[in-house]
């Protein structure tokens, strides 16, 4: 924050919380671009050599029309739960703070 | 039973259940009517999302123009799923922690400025009605053919519907309502495609049907499609980048798509209406889930009708002619214009004998028969050749809206499943068609006249005020559907772009950056609609032709450009910034509440904490 005031313990917990939420969101997005844009659009042609195995989809087609929707359906998934997970960290730790300090 | 008669029996039932629903979710202050009292489960937000999300466009076009666009089709699958992952990861629980009633609302308050809500409230009225029109006329269209009543009867009792439940209910009717839609519109989306499924491949799920062998055959279907594409002169239907859809343009047009997704007002507001961020996480996960059912269907039906379509068609005389072909020629989604042999040709050279009516009128449909038949019978020696005429006009082919409503038909289902679907296109057109309303509702009584014309207003003027918008804007609507502006289409895919080159940067640079202040914010905006408007407009109607901006040959189509508008708007913000204060003490504070997960800074209760 911009303002000039001394950090509390309690804000630099917020501030790790912060950070791993934004690291988190960065390598769910790279995913993101990974399968949709990158083997859906930009490699699709190259991929459509290949078929997904045991198919008849050619596997550029086979992301831009079913592959990228389900890697979706779960980036959205890992990030609810990763961040459930980063919640419930964040409160015990407010707590064992708060503790901390009520004991000085 | 007849098939109008399932259709009776179906619709009403339908309706009257959205109309039960509404009456048990009736509201009375302005918190239930603009987000539902904030009480709704994330699992049937989801759900609600879903359903609204998916509109007449989804459920009755996507899987035609998937059909014929092949691979390119994989735009609107990637571009409108992919949307939700940055609004769940960038977006929803931030907002949702932010815990106002708008979209306007945010940008209002985050950047500290009447200015800058001014121009979100006119950006989300906008993007709003043109949707909204679409989906009126997708009521009409459904009614005339499945109940065989006027257009202008069916845009009115779909007006009278949704007037009642969006008024009575609020965002809490239409939240209840629509959950009960979306399971009319997946179940009338997935039987006739498992059906067809079985029919074609001897497996139930569409979506590993599509990618095995043919029964009997031995050969795997796309194999065997794009053979058949091939020899009758389409372009191959997994293959990438064919005509004008080089990689440059789906490239850009999916992630205009993605970000115009995230940046609609009428999805945003739907995790208004959950309890906490947590819940707003979770409930984007829901929504994608239950979209994905949909989603992940539409590419299988959009094969398998290929297929059914240029098999079925191709060769017949007219005793052999499918049945589907008969009864939706009534309609002029389909029509044969024969050469004189008596056997139908439907290919992509001269010779194609199948077109659509367009919005061509009855008269001159008839004229362009009657000289068509003139010049068959004197063997070119007078008359009109009509395909060439059809041709020239660019309606070639049938139309795609045929597609789903005729699979049913194709398959050879059952009447009751042919009639569920016609409640199923009413329900996607209808839930989509509330969301909107209710957009506006807010847009209007919340943001214009409570927020910057009358503070003083109290809960039941801002109650009747909202009512009253969502009537007007209904009969507008309904207007619109039956006297439809012929770019309603055009600018549906358009609202995208203006929303990825408007809303989005501005929301994620509001979160994300705590330094953005408010002269870059409303610059990048400006910029980034004006850019993006400027183009759509100049290309579409004012013959400019596209721009390639060095790095596409065909150059950008306007249904693309939000992608490069989105990418200036941030430039401009960004490139700004140093130059312009950073925003305020009381904004920091904003910006970190929302920033923090909840109930970690006990004693602050969100909802009570700001007055608004």
């Amino acid at each position: 924050m911009s303002s000039p005031k001394p950090l509390s313990p309690t804000d630099d917990l917020h501030r790790r919380y912060w950070k791993y939420n934004l690291r988190l969101m960065i390598v769910l997005l790279a995913v993101w671009a990974l399968a949709g844009l990158g083997c859906g659009i930009l490699w699709a042609d190259v991929l459509n050599q290949w078929n997904l195995p045991g198919t008849g989809y050619p596997l550029g087609f086979w992301f831009a029309h079913q592959g990228s929707i389900l890697v979706f359906v779960v980036l959205i998934l890992i990030y609810a739960l990763a961040m459930d997970r980063l919640d419930r960290t964040l409160r015990s730790d407010v707590l064992a703070q708060a503790e901390r300090e009520g004991n000085r | 039973m007849s098939v109008l008669v399932w259709t009776y029996i179906f619709v009403g039932l339908s309706f009257s259940l959205y109309l039960g629903i509404a009456w048990l979710s009736r509201v009375r202050d302005t918190q239930g009517f603009y987000v539902a009292g904030r009480g709704v489960p994330a699992a049937a937000n989801g759900m609600a999302t879903a359903a609204d999300w998916m509109s007449a466009a989804s459920f009755i076009s996507m899987a035609g123009l998937i059909s014929t666009m092949g691979y390119a089709g994989g735009v609107y699958l990637m571009g409108w799923t992919g949307g939700f992952v940055l609004l769940a990861l960038l977006i929803a629980p931030y907002l949702r922690k932010f815990g106002q009633f708008t979209v306007p609302d945010f940008i209002g308050d985050r950047f500290d400025s009447r200015t800058a809500r001014l121009v979100a409230v006119v950006c989300a009225v906008f993007i709003s009605f043109t949707y909204v029109a679409g989906q009126m006329r997708g009521v009409g269209v459904v009614f005339s053919r499945f109940l065989e009543v006027d257009v202008t009867v069916g845009v009115m009792i779909g007006m009278v519907i949704v007037f009642i439940y969006a008024t009575l209910g609020g965002m809490k009717g239409i939240t209840w309502t629509q959950v009960a839609q979306y399971w009319v519109l997946i179940t009338a989306f997935l039987v006739p495609a498992f059906a067809i499924s079985f029919k074609l491949t001897g497996i139930f799920l569409p979506q590993a049907g599509l990618g095995s062998e043919l029964v009997g055959q031995g050969v795997f279907f796309f194999e065997k499609l794009n053979q058949i594409q091939h020899d009758l002169g389409f372009g191959s239907y997994t293959e990438p980048f064919l005509g004008s859809w080089d990689k440059v343009n789906v490239f850009c047009l999916t992630l205009a798509l993605m970000a115009g997704t995230a940046g609609l007002p009428h999805v945003i507001v739907r995790f208004y209406t959950v309890k906490s961020p947590r819940a707003a996480r979770w409930s984007g996960f829901w929504a994608l889930f239950f979209i994905a059912g949909l989603y992940l269907t539409a590419p299988p039906v959009a094969g398998f009708a290929r297929y059914y379509m240029l098999e079925g068609l191709n060769g017949s005389t007219e005793e052999q002619l499918p049945s589907w072909f008969t009864s939706w020629e009534k309609t002029g989604l389909i029509l044969w214009l024969d050469d004189g042999d008596g056997i139908v040709r439907y290919t992509a050279d001269e010779r194609n004998e199948i077109f659509r009516t367009g919005s061509k009128n009855s008269a001159e449909m008839s004229q362009i028969f009657r000289q068509h038949q003139l010049f068959v019978s004197s063997g070119g020696a007078s008359g009109v050749d009509g395909r060439m005429v059809m041709r020239e006009a660019g309606l070639s082919g049938p139309d795609r809206d045929i597609i789903v409503l005729a699979t049913p038909e194709m398959a050879g289902l059952a009447e009751w499943i042919i009639a569920f679907v016609a409640a199923g296109g009413l329900a996607a057109a209808l839930s989509t068609a509330s969301g909107l309303l209710l957009v506006i509702s807010s847009s209007v009584a919340h943001d214009l006249y409570y927020r910057i014309l009358r503070p003083q207003a109290t809960e039941k003027q801002r109650l009747l005020v909202g009512r009253s918008v969502i009537g007007v804007a209904v009969v507008i609507a309904g207007i619109f559907g039956v006297y439809p502006p012929g770019f309603v289409s055009e600018v549906v895919a358009f609202a995208f772009g203006l929303a990825a080159a408007s809303f989005f940067p501005a929301i994620v640079l509001g979160i994300f950056s705590r330094r953005v202040g408010t002269v870059p914010a409303i610059a990048g905006m400006v910029v980034g609609v004006a850019f993006t408007a400027n183009y759509i407009i100049m290309t579409v109607y004012g013959g400019m032709s596209y721009w390639t901006f060095g790095i596409s040959a065909n150059g950008i189509s306007p249904q693309a450009i939000g992608a490069l508008g989105m990418v200036l708007n941030f430039a401009v913000t960004l490139g700004l910034t140093p130059f312009f204060p950073a925003p305020s003490d009381k904004v920091q504070r904003l910006i970190a509440r929302v920033r923090e997960p909840e109930e970690t800074t006990p004693a602050v209760a969100i909802e009570t904490a700001m007055e608004h």
